[in-house]
């Protein structure tokens, strides 16, 4: 799970202090693991060192979250980028195919493209666990067994989440508006 | 073409096409089955055809077999159109050069094993004997030395579909569709009907058409297309680099494991 990512993600839908991506962030990916306020900060500062948010002019009170960040255009091509691209199809991927569906669909990119992408991503390396288990011993055989059952599962859940975008996408509208 | 590249993984990207399917469109009534449809299989290749319930797949395997007749659009077999043949010509076509496996209720439970893997030579006008010796000469192919006297109904499902797989086979037809060849099965039987069908399809070098709507079945075939809204997708892989937060390096084909092979195979 990419949290640098996630955060440039969040940071692409608005401008934002650090509090404010750690609540979001702890809402839609904290899976009850709230994201520490330190490595927020250390995420923001190594991002704005690379150039991928710059920070705005500091603000007047105490405390760390006197900044607000944007996300620089260097930034947002990474979030494009990463959005696009497959996952390595390997076992418990849930939490990275559930951030980028989210993110897709609160930043109005095609997370239809995406599944499909990552669907033949899946399909493919099947394909090759299935020829590998074919050709190899039996006790490979076991372990492309394993991670053909995960896939297999991934895939359903790819198809499922496919069928319900719409839905999914006014969940997270509906969200939105219940955060102050 | 050289030597090395006339295996299967040359065969699905070079020369005509075995069956090809342009733009294929077919309703029933007032349901669109098949909207724009097109695909093509190479010789020697397994294609599998995915998708959801009525997605169109099995019209698709249907229409590119010749049992149906697409409202527009061509099916071509071998270079040839089969689409505009009248059905007498469809139907030789289907006993001599196709083969077929379907999900359920193929074979004929009247008959013995060794009765039904004959028949569609029989069908096909070849002498009695040989007939039955070519349908001998596949029950060891597919562990089934046994049974041959056996009807139908006394086997178990699994055998019922290594038999159906030999039926469809025996005549050596050019391309074999399976229509949810393992629906039937539970998953471990279902695994070993297809080990046979690919083992037996490359040994015979057969071209194959897969309709299934599970992954793992799917996932022996050389390439797979996806079927979507009457419309053929192709499931091409893409680039897949390793995900910045994935914390492990890209894995290799193999699957990665902490200790080497064990010597006792």
């Amino acid at each position: 799970m990419s949290v640098p990512l996630t955060l440039l993600g969040l940071l692409e839908r608005e401008p934002s202090h650090g509090y404010d991506l750690k609540r979001d962030y702890d809402t839609f990916f904290g899976w009850g693991r709230a994201l520490p306020f330190g490595q927020v900060y250390a995420t923001l500062s190594r991002l704005a060192r690379d150039g991928k948010v710059s920070a705005g002019r500091a603000e007047p009170g105490a405390g760390p979250d006197r900044k607000r960040y944007s996300i620089t255009e260097r930034g947002a091509a990474d979030v494009d980028e990463w959005l696009r691209t497959p996952i390595e199809p390997e076992p418990h991927l849930q939490t990275q195919l559930f951030t980028k569906v989210i993110l897709s669909l609160m930043l109005g990119r095609s997370a239809r493209t995406y599944l499909d992408t990552q669907r033949a991503a899946h399909l493919e390396r099947m394909r090759q666990l299935t020829e590998l288990r074919r050709t190899a011993g039996s006790l490979d055989g076991l372990l492309a067994d394993h991670g053909l059952f995960h896939l297999e599962a991934d895939l359903r859940w790819i198809d499922l989440t496919e069928a319900r975008l719409d839905a999914i996408a006014a969940a997270i509208d509906n969200d939105e508006e219940v955060q102050p | 073409m050289s030597i090395s590249t006339l295996g299967r993984e040359g065969s699905s990207t070079s020369g005509d096409p075995m069956v090809e399917g342009r733009v294929l469109v077919k309703s029933f009534g007032r349901t669109p089955a098949l909207n724009g449809a097109s695909v093509a299989v190479a010789s020697g290749e397994i294609l599998a055809v995915m998708g959801p319930s009525g997605s169109g797949k099995s019209t698709l395997l249907h229409c590119l077999a010749g049992i149906f007749t697409p409202d527009a659009g061509e099916v071509l077999f071998d270079g040839r159109r089969i689409d505009s043949l009248g059905e007498n010509r469809r139907s030789e076509l289907r006993r001599t050069d196709f083969g077929f496996v379907f999900q359920f209720g193929q074979l004929v439970p009247e008959l013995t094993i060794e009765d039904n893997i004959a028949l569609p030579m029989l069908l096909g006008g070849t002498a009695r004997r040989d007939a039955y010796a070519a349908a001998r000469s596949w029950l060891p192919r597919l562990g089934l030395d046994d049974l041959g006297g056996r009807r139908t109904g006394e086997v178990s499902g699994g055998e019922a579909q290594r038999v159906a797989l030999a039926r469809a086979l025996v005549h050596q037809p050019k391309v074999l569709f399976a229509d949810e060849p393992t629906g039937s099965l539970d998953s471990l039987t279902g695994e070993h009907v297809m080990e046979l069908l690919v083992t037996l399809v490359r040994e015979e070098y057969t071209t194959v058409v897969l309709v299934t709507h599970e992954a793992r079945v799917a996932a022996y075939a050389d390439r797979m297309v996806l079927v979507r809204d009457g419309k053929v997708t192709v499931a091409e892989p893409p680039a897949v680099r390793a995900d910045p937060s994935v914390g492990v390096a890209a894995q290799p084909v193999g699957v990665a494991r902490p200790h080497p092979p064990s010597a006792a195979r």
